[in-house]
């Protein structure tokens, strides 16, 4: 074993460290913030392309195919796989390890797979540090699949720079595309598994009905872009796959010339800064004004028709310093 | 999902099966049992080298790699999964597996590193307790920054 | 109420849970080993008497619910054909002298691990399986040992090989033609049953829909240039050892060979033509009667099948022979002699299901590859079953059972139910790509797990009756690691001896035919005659139609 601390070694590339990080940061370890805060001024150039879309849709399979040629181009690329913790027993059977073909052409390839721990947006709550860590490893790309249980995993857009739904022809119609609120995600739709009976109608459907859709309102997070592209693929026999790799690469060209793709990542920055004031508002909030006991009694009141939540929060809130003062 | 400082660490196991056999009956059930007691179980599928199955553990960062073999070549594989941990600077990861082991080869695949061989008819419980007990205990302890 | 109404109500009280007052009910499930609930009697109610001629029929006569032959063992026994192969070819070849000396009926080859899956001795992957579960073989020189001193014309031969047989086959012919032995004069069986391998087994090269092609080639070949040889043996056997039902295996192995004779008429082949040289191949599990109630619905469902979808008029391609193998899963490591008991009772089963050809594992097979002791045992229990049980006297002695009868009819019912639900998802190579069989099989093995786990199911010697064992009390044949250098050598003067500018045109040849459409069976044979090995060949298709994954199933 090489000598010298973890995040030294990970500093030197080494592979084992980077794991071993990974977990530290996953298992939010002692300490684990104070790296973090390391590594985010660290420089950093990575791209988070995120792939999600309903089970059977071959997403492992597209995002090992995709991830080889973009090795193959010389790029260091890496994959989050994430699949569900049981909500039993905390346990998780994490199997798309199998589609992941080790590429020895190329840039470096790294794949991780990762439990969703108790989150229900498709990945797990720490998958956006996990990505940090690699993005500081050096790697060039970041692949992030999400669970696909075929609804909207909303976490995808808040982690990504980029979101390709993947559909196959018997996903469905477009109106259940459109209904899953998948649209309102989408950077880029790909229909895989392309050589089966209905992907020519589900490729036309969606690119219709997208048509129909241009100019409506998308999640809050994605930069308005009328265009979506539709693209066909068929990832176990490898086509159009370079296809798709250069629509990836210019669709972030495109952004990045926009000023879409800081847009973006503005969004998440202010979101991840907005979600951990929250987190630590709350419990200041509820350390400082109360002890649990004081809250009981809060509820037992509106429970029995003598106080209301609201009032309760200006309450609770007044009993910071955070609260105007009086004069 | 709100930050916490609170560990949560789980026990990560790699499940494989080097050689060319395709039995995966076994390991498939020994997969779903480790998960239903709360463990985080890689599986890695058929026909994995020694290689491959090393440089999975290291990069998923497992406590442990569990092998089924079922063709006869455990007297070949197991000591080449072990010799790749060695020369990849590995010494806390767990090694164990299963498989048609004679027991004189059992003994001495035991007396070589492999933590533990379990035959066929091993009841499930007694895996999941090795691993509970067994696995991710030797873990070396690294300085992070 | 409807008769089929006042039957169903007849059912229910039967299996309602008895009054208070009748302690031996009290929760303990009589099920099957594949869950299939048995009552406590069975009684001419449960028969459908009007019907019952009709569908048992008489022996040799539709729907061959009773057996295919008139006579059957009382004119002709069943082939005692016991698998077995190992290490290299000189030492199978030695196997194969001794077990014709002790009269066994055909010659059985097992292949090792790297030629099952397409690999050559040499190759990384090959490293520690070189030799272990058969034996190995590299190219037609390896053939030429492996048969030395056995006329072709005189045996009967069953290769075990899927993803590569044509390969194999073809060194047979190519061997055939060597000793001067008419391809008209073969006689054997290939396995060639690639989609049981998506399945349950798993030892496949190709995605499914080049392996089928490949099958459907030597379908066509042997209709045209080896009549007598059965050129697939659609088996079931290693989709009961996953784990599945006896239902499940019935239903998923007729599906496959139905797959096959619908991909072969579209080649434009007669069904009559090519369906009396297809054959079957089922385990033998231990529940006894669940067992001959599934050979027997097996004929009926093939018969029924075989007549309306695919217009099959010769009497031969109505008929469904089998080839029955006693359950390797079934058997264990504790207390391995309890084998012999399991097999025999195994065995019998299916004897009185009529089978045509039987194999009775060894004692050993859990530890290792069986001795010659044990391989003795085996072939001795199949003689007493033969000769001293008078289970031959008569044909389907148990025909016209209740229980017998009643147990067919639900396994009948629940198999056709599957083949309609693969039919509505798009037949059986849309299900292996989407994960349905191996689903299917996996819920059953776990709920089968879960029983022995609790011990609602006793395994004798497992998880009941069990004795402090120290090692194996059997002796266990171990296969020395020489084996496999000595093969390498041999490959590899093979190659340094023969013509390799002619190799190389050779699998050029074969690769330009598997781009079009022609019948591969022919550049197979030319690269085979010029010692092309079998990793050579694969490798040669593996560039043209890429590698299979399947779908992660757990």
């Amino acid at each position: 074993m090489s000598s010298g601390t973890l995040l030294q070694r990970f500093e030197a590339g080494d592979i084992r460290a980077l794991a071993r990080i990974i977990s530290f940061v996953e298992n939010q370890e002692d300490g684990y913030r104070e790296l973090l805060s390391r590594l985010y001024r660290k420089p950093r150039h990575a791209v988070r392309i995120g792939l999600t879309g309903p089970p059977g849709a071959g997403k492992s399979t597209l995002v090992d195919s995709a991830s080889r040629k973009m090795l193959k181009a010389g790029n260091d690329v890496c994959v989050i796989a994430v699949d569900p913790s049981s909500p039993f027993t905390g346990g998780a059977l994490l199997g798309d390890r199998v589609r992941f073909k080790e590429e020895t052409q190329g840039g470096r390839h790294f794949f991780r797979s990762m439990a969703s721990r108790g989150s229900s947006g498709g990945l797990s709550g720490a998958t956006d540090n996990v990505a940090l860590v690699l993005d500081s490893f050096g790697f060039d790309f970041v692949l992030i699949e999400t669970v696909g249980v075929g609804q909207v995993e909303l976490d995808i857009v808040n982690n990504c720079d980029l979101v390709a739904v993947v559909l196959v022809p018997e996903s469905g119609d477009a109106v259940q595309t459109l209904k899953a609120g998948l649209t309102e995600i989408a950077d880029i739709f790909v229909v895989n598994k392309a050589d089966r009976s209905g992907a020519d109608r589900i490729v036309t459907d969606l690119t219709s009905m997208l048509m129909l859709r241009s100019g409506q309102k998308t999640h809050p997070t994605v930069a308005k872009n009328p265009n979506i592209p539709v693209i066909s693929t068929d990832a176990v026999h490898e086509t159009n796959l370079d296809e798709l790799v250069n629509y990836f690469d210019s669709l972030i060209a495109d952004r990045k010339e926009s000023g879409e793709f800081d847009v973006r990542r503005r969004r998440q920055v202010l979101r991840k800064v907005s979600r951990l004031l929250q987190h630590r508002f709350m419990t200041e909030t509820l350390q400082r004004s109360s002890s649990k006991a004081e809250i009981d009694r809060a509820v037992d009141s509106i429970l029995a028709g003598k106080d209301d939540p609201y009032s309760t929060a200006d309450r609770l809130f007044s009993e910071t310093n955070l609260a105007p003062q009086s004069c | 999902m709100a930050e916490k400082d609170t560990s949560n660490k789980k026990i990560r196991v790699l499940l494989a099966k080097p050689g060319l056999d395709g039995h995966d009956r076994g390991i498939k059930v020994i997969a779903t049992a480790l998960r239903d007691a709360g463990m985080e179980v890689i599986y890695t599928g058929l026909r994995q080298t020694p290689e491959t199955i090393v440089n999975a553990a290291i990069e998923e960062d497992v406590d442990g790699i569990g092998v089924s073999i079922l063709s006869g070549a455990h007297m070949t594989l197991f000591p080449a999964i072990l010799a790749q941990l060695k020369k990849q600077g590995v010494d806390d990861i767990v090694l164990f597996g299963g498989g048609i082991v004679p027991n004189e080869d059992k003994e001495k695949l035991e007396k070589a590193g492999v933590k533990k061989v379990f035959t066929p008819g091993a009841p499930i419980v007694e895996i999941i307790d090795f691993v509970r007990n067994e696995v991710g205990r030797n873990r070396a302890d690294e300085k992070i920054m | 109420m409807s008769e089929k109404q006042l039957q169903e109500k007849k059912l229910q009280e039967k299996q309602a849970p008895k009054p208070k007052s009748a302690p031996e009910a009290k929760a303990k499930r009589f099920c099957t080993i594949s869950d299939v609930e048995i009552n406590r009697l069975y009684t001419a109610d449960d028969i459908d008497q009007s019907k019952l001629a009709e569908k048992l029929g008489e022996p040799g006569e539709p729907p061959y619910t009773r057996g295919i032959h008139r006579d059957m063992y009382r004119s002709r026994g069943w082939t005692m054909r016991q698998f077995a192969g190992m290490g290299n070819a000189r030492q199978t070849n030695e196997r194969y002298h001794y077990l014709l000396a002790q009269k066994t009926g055909g010659l059985s080859v097992a292949f090792d691990l790297p030629t099952l899956m397409g690999y050559d001795s040499d190759h990384a992957n090959s490293l520690g399986e070189v030799g272990k579960c058969g034996v190995a073989i590299d190219t037609l020189a390896d053939f030429e040992v492996l048969f030395e001193g056995i006329a072709l014309d005189g045996v009967s031969t069953s290769m075990t090989i899927n993803s590569p047989a044509s390969i194999l086959f073809a060194m047979y012919l190519a061997l055939a033609e060597k000793q001067g032995v008419a391809w008209d004069k073969l006689r054997g069986t290939l396995q060639n049953d690639i989609l049981k391998e998506y399945i349950a087994q798993k030892e496949w090269i190709y995605p499914p829909r080049p392996s089928v092609r490949l099958i459907t080639d030597l379908v066509e070949f042997c209709v045209k240039e080896a009549p007598q040889w059965h050129p697939i043996s659609i088996s079931g056997y290693h989709i009961r050892e996953a784990g599945s039902t006896a239902a499940q295996e019935l239903a998923f192995t007729l599906a496959d060979g139905f797959c096959y004779t619908e991909e072969a008429i579209k080649r434009g082949l007669d069904v009559d033509s090519f369906a009396p040289r297809l054959s079957h191949f089922f385990n033998a599990h231990s529940d006894f009667f669940e067992e001959i109630a599934k050979y027997r619905a097996a004929r009926r469902i093939y018969y029924k099948i075989m007549k309306e979808r695919f217009g099959a008029k010769s009497e031969k391609s109505l008929k469904l022979k089998f080839h029955t193998q006693t359950a390797g899963c079934s058997l264990t490591a504790q207390q391995p002699e309890n084998n012999i008991v399991r097999t025999a009772i195994q065995g019998l089963s299916a004897v009185l299901g009529g089978t045509q050809s039987l194999h009775t594992n060894s004692m050993d097979e859990t530890l290792a590859l069986p001795s010659d002791k044990a391989a003795l045992i085996a072939l001795r229990t199949q003689q007493v079953i033969a000769e001293e049980t008078g289970v031959t006297n008569t044909v389907d002695p148990l025909g016209g059972s209740y229980f017998i009868e009643a147990l067919t009819d639900k396994i009948e019912a629940e198999a056709m139910a599957y083949l309609d639900e693969i039919e509505e998802r798009g037949g059986v190579i849309e299900c292996v790509e989407e994960g349905y069989f191996q689903r299917e099989i996996s819920r059953a093995s776990s709920r089968y797990q879960g029983e022995v786990e609790s011990g609602e199911r006793k395994i004798v010697g497992v998880n009941d009756y069990v004795i402090e064992e120290t090692g194996p009390s059997i002796p266990v044949l171990i296969i020395d690691r020489e084996v496999e250098e000595e093969q390498v050598k041999l490959l590899q003067k093979v190659r340094a001896e023969r013509d390799n500018e002619r190799i190389k045109s050779a699998l050029a040849e074969l690769q330009a035919c598997a781009r079009g459409d022609g019948n591969t069976m022919y550049p197979i044979l030319d690269a085979v005659r010029a010692y092309a090995s079998v990793g050579e060949i694969c490798d040669a298709l593996r560039e043209v139609w890429g590698e299979y994954t399947e779908p992660p199933v757990i």
